[in-house]
């Protein structure tokens, strides 16, 4: 399968006034249809990739490149990025106070149509469609009334996160610790909503600290991402070998 | 118990920088309608007054009343108090009456010049009927609407004179007589010397007084006992001849049992000069009567060093004068260089209710002092002040609240919020919030917040797609929501657009 997100050594630093490096030289390619996880001690800077590849202010790339399909990431605003199908299931969903579910996710639906020259959706088949994914991740028509994030838990905001996800569709998705926070039934849950939008076409980028979720998302790679760069690659099998040994026999191992 | 806040840092220099480059062309409704104008003359003496009293054919009571105004006026002095900074108005410089010569009245919407016509549909004002039958876009899935879609009767005022009534016949089935002021004055005077005045005396405040000695036309409403007005009742301000000071002068009388929803909306062409506006509305409710009134406002703020907007001064006071009457007032400014603005209630009936919601935008260099005063005279009655801020650029936005319990007024009650929203780092939120209790049993609530637009907030909504402008009006939006929730359905569509044009290029 051709490379669907290329990664070249990216060179990355957080912050405005005293810029810090984060990231170290990251490569890494996903093939279409494929889900990889990135795993990694606390600090290793996995949200950081998450933030520079939809491109957060503050996080800039010194060099190396991020390509998705071929196009330049680096050189897209993020609604732009958003808009060629790049979505991000946030670590910490943040709170938008007075905007109900329904409403932000119609506005975003619509602006990503917009930019890619497609007609808005109609409000029946909008409500409809968000009754069918509502309904799969257990969210009730009444959440969806509500200001988005706002005073839901955290797994509720996690399922939130995946419900959006299943709204716009992206055609590669990073899930970050999208399982942190979640008890068994809810997890199977979300990795089942997850599952859904598996295909040839799409990719996606799971970050997560345990193998838990990987036994309900089944990655076809997993790499291990260590001081800002991937330290070491292989099958579901080094998922299951950092779960028994832990970070530091690995990352002491490649270092 | 007063809160004067003002926040400084930043939200990052991007953001600062873009706030200053802010640029007034934003403002659409920018361009004037060359029409001849008859104008007063230049100046105010007791022969304007007259002069402007003789144009309109007055009665000699309300030319007496209006040269008691201007006697009182010589000894006032300017008020100061407000958080707002502004160049003199030069009283002597202005003209007081502006009239379009074609002829003050028209007898149908026909005979209405062209231009005028014109002037309207710039601005997207819906002047025919057929237009103003017109449906709304809205948000199929909130419950709003499935709403049916009000119609709504418009008045409109261009500069000083009504030139077009709509809808008057099936008003005047229902017994509701909506029409210029000029024109109750003769067909209505019983009603007009009861009731004007009567709310905001004379003597009340500089720029009132001024209003009564001068003020040119403006709309009248009464609603007879138990009628409950079959539509929303509508007026357009529109200032457009050079230098002409604004003096509407509005008169709502619902009485017992009648109720009434008024919309006001503004907006005004750019102009050099910085064009006063002291406006005087009066709300009358007796027993069991209820008025809404909405503004939505959007008059010049001035280019971006605040040269050459509106100053906008106006008195607006609700008298609930009878038993479980209700008022409220809910208003989106978003325009204006200077608003000095407290539309306030006077709870003088038992049970009666106030209510007042109101977001004020201020971007660039504007400045606002707005807020409210809820008065409790009687018992039992309560009152509800939301307050929504937005402050971005240079501006400064101040609530200024007054609660006021008398006496007599057992078991008043009292709620008050006031929220400020600031879009970047140079811009000031100050709440300001005053209680007057003389009464033991009085229960008040008060909360304030302010917040920032956060940087976590826009990157959020970004990701998933929408562009920063966007983004900037949705969370705003959401901000006001609990407000917008309260104006009629079209208005709250159209406020949401004003909002985003007042806040374009607040973030960068
Ligand atoms: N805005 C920031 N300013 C300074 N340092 C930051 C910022 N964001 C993250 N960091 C630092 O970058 C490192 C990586 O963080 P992060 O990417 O969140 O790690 P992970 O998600 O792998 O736990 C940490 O040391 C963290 O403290
Ligand atoms: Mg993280």
């Amino acid at each position: 399968m051709p490379v669907m997100l290329e990664l070249k050594d990216l060179i990355a630093s957080v912050g405005d006034d005293e810029p810090k490096t984060i990231l170290n030289g990251l490569s890494l390619n996903v093939p279409f249809g494929e889900v990889h996880a990135i795993m990694g001690p606390n600090g290793a800077g996995k949200s950081t990739l998450s933030y520079v590849l939809t491109g957060r202010h503050g996080y800039d790339v010194l060099s190396g490149k991020a390509l998705l399909d071929g196009d330049d990431l680096l050189e897209m605003d993020p609604e732009a990025r958003a808009a060629a199908g790049l979505f991000l299931s946030f670590q910490y969903p943040v709170e938008i106070p007075g905007v109900p579910v329904m409403t932000f996710v119609r506005t975003a639906m619509n602006a990503q149509r917009a930019v890619r020259g497609e007609p808005e959706i109609s409000a029946p088949d909008f409500i409809k469609q968000a009754r069918l994914v509502a309904n799969e991740l257990k969210l009730t028509p009444d959440m969806l009334m509500r200001p988005l994030n706002v005073g839901f838990s955290g797994g509720e905001k996690k399922r939130l996160e995946i419900f959006q996800m299943r709204m716009l569709e992206p055609r590669f998705a990073i899930l970050d610790e999208t399982d942190s926070g979640l008890d068994i039934d809810a997890l199977r849950t979300v990795a089942e909503g997850v599952n859904v939008l598996r295909d040839e076409k799409r990719g996606m980028l799971v970050i997560t600290h345990y193998q838990r979720l990987l036994d309900y998302i089944k990655p076809d790679k997993v790499h291990v991402l260590s001081a800002g760069r991937i330290i070491t690659s292989g099958g579901p099998e080094l998922a299951l070998r950092l779960e028994k040994e832990g970070y530091d026999g690995i990352v002491g191992e490649a270092a | 118990m007063a809160d004067d806040l003002r926040v400084k840092d930043s939200i990052d220099k991007d953001t600062v920088a873009a706030a200053k480059a802010l640029e007034s062309d934003n403002y659409e409704a920018g361009f004037s309608t060359d029409i001849e104008t008859e104008f007063a003359p230049q100046g105010l003496s007791p022969d304007t007054v007259r002069f402007i009293s003789s144009k309109k054919e007055e009665p000699e009571w309300l030319l007496e009343w209006r040269l008691k105004a201007y006697e009182r006026w010589l000894t006032m002095e300017e008020p100061d108090w407000a958080m707002v900074q502004y160049d003199p108005v030069k009283y002597q410089d202005i003209h007081y009456y502006a009239a379009p010569k074609a002829g003050a009245k028209y007898d149908s919407i026909d005979d209405v010049p062209e231009e005028i016509l014109e002037t309207y549909k710039k601005l997207g004002i819906p002047l025919r009927e057929a237009e103003v039958l017109l449906g709304v876009e809205g948000a199929a899935e909130t419950a709003a609407a499935a709403r049916e879609t009000p119609r709504v009767a418009v008045d409109a005022v261009f500069d000083s004179v009504s030139v077009a009534t709509t809808f008057r016949e099936e008003l005047k089935q229902a017994g509701v007589i909506f029409m210029s002021i000029s024109e109750a004055v003769h067909e209505h005077p019983e009603l007009v010397k009861k009731y004007l005045g009567s709310v905001v005396p004379q003597s009340d405040n500089f720029f009132a007084t001024l209003n009564s000695a001068v003020f040119s036309d403006g709309t009248f409403v009464y609603v007879p006992p138990g009628v409950r007005c079959p539509m929303e009742l509508s007026t357009y301000f529109r200032m457009n001849a050079e230098n002409t000071g604004q003096f509407e002068r509005t008169l709502i009388v619902a009485d017992k049992g009648a109720y009434v929803s008024y919309l006001e909306g503004c907006t005004a062409p750019m102009r050099d000069e910085n064009q006063l506006h002291a406006a005087v509305v009066e709300l009358v409710a007796l027993d069991d009567a209820e008025i809404k009134y909405s503004t939505v406002q959007n008059w010049w703020p001035g280019d971006e060093n605040g040269k050459g907007g509106i100053y906008n001064f106006v008195t607006k006071r609700g008298d609930c004068r009878g038993v479980r009457s209700k008022i409220s007032w809910t208003q989106v400014e978003t325009g204006s260089a200077v608003t000095w603005k407290y539309p306030s209630c006077v709870l003088r009936g038992d049970d009666s209710v106030g209510e007042f919601y109101s977001i004020a935008v201020t971007n660039g260099r504007q400045m606002a002092d707005t807020g409210t005063k809820m008065i409790h005279l009687g018992q039992r009655t309560r009152s509800r002040i939301i307050s929504k801020g937005i402050s971005a650029g240079r501006s400064d936005n101040t609530y200024r609240g007054l609660v006021s319990i008398h006496g007599k007024a057992e078991q008043a009650r009292n709620f008050t919020q006031c929220d400020s929203l600031l879009i970047g780092g140079d811009c000031g939120a100050h709440t300001v919030p005053y209680v007057e209790n003389r009464c033991a049993d009085a229960q008040l609530e008060h909360e304030a917040t302010t917040t920032k637009l956060s940087e976590d907030q826009l990157f959020y909504v970004r990701q998933r797609g929408i562009g920063e402008e966007e983004a900037v009006a949705l969370l705003v939006n959401g901000f006001v929501r609990d407000v917008l929730q309260h104006l009629p359905m079209e208005f709250a569509v159209e406020a949401q657009s004003l909002l985003k044009v007042s806040l374009e290029g607040s973030v960068g």
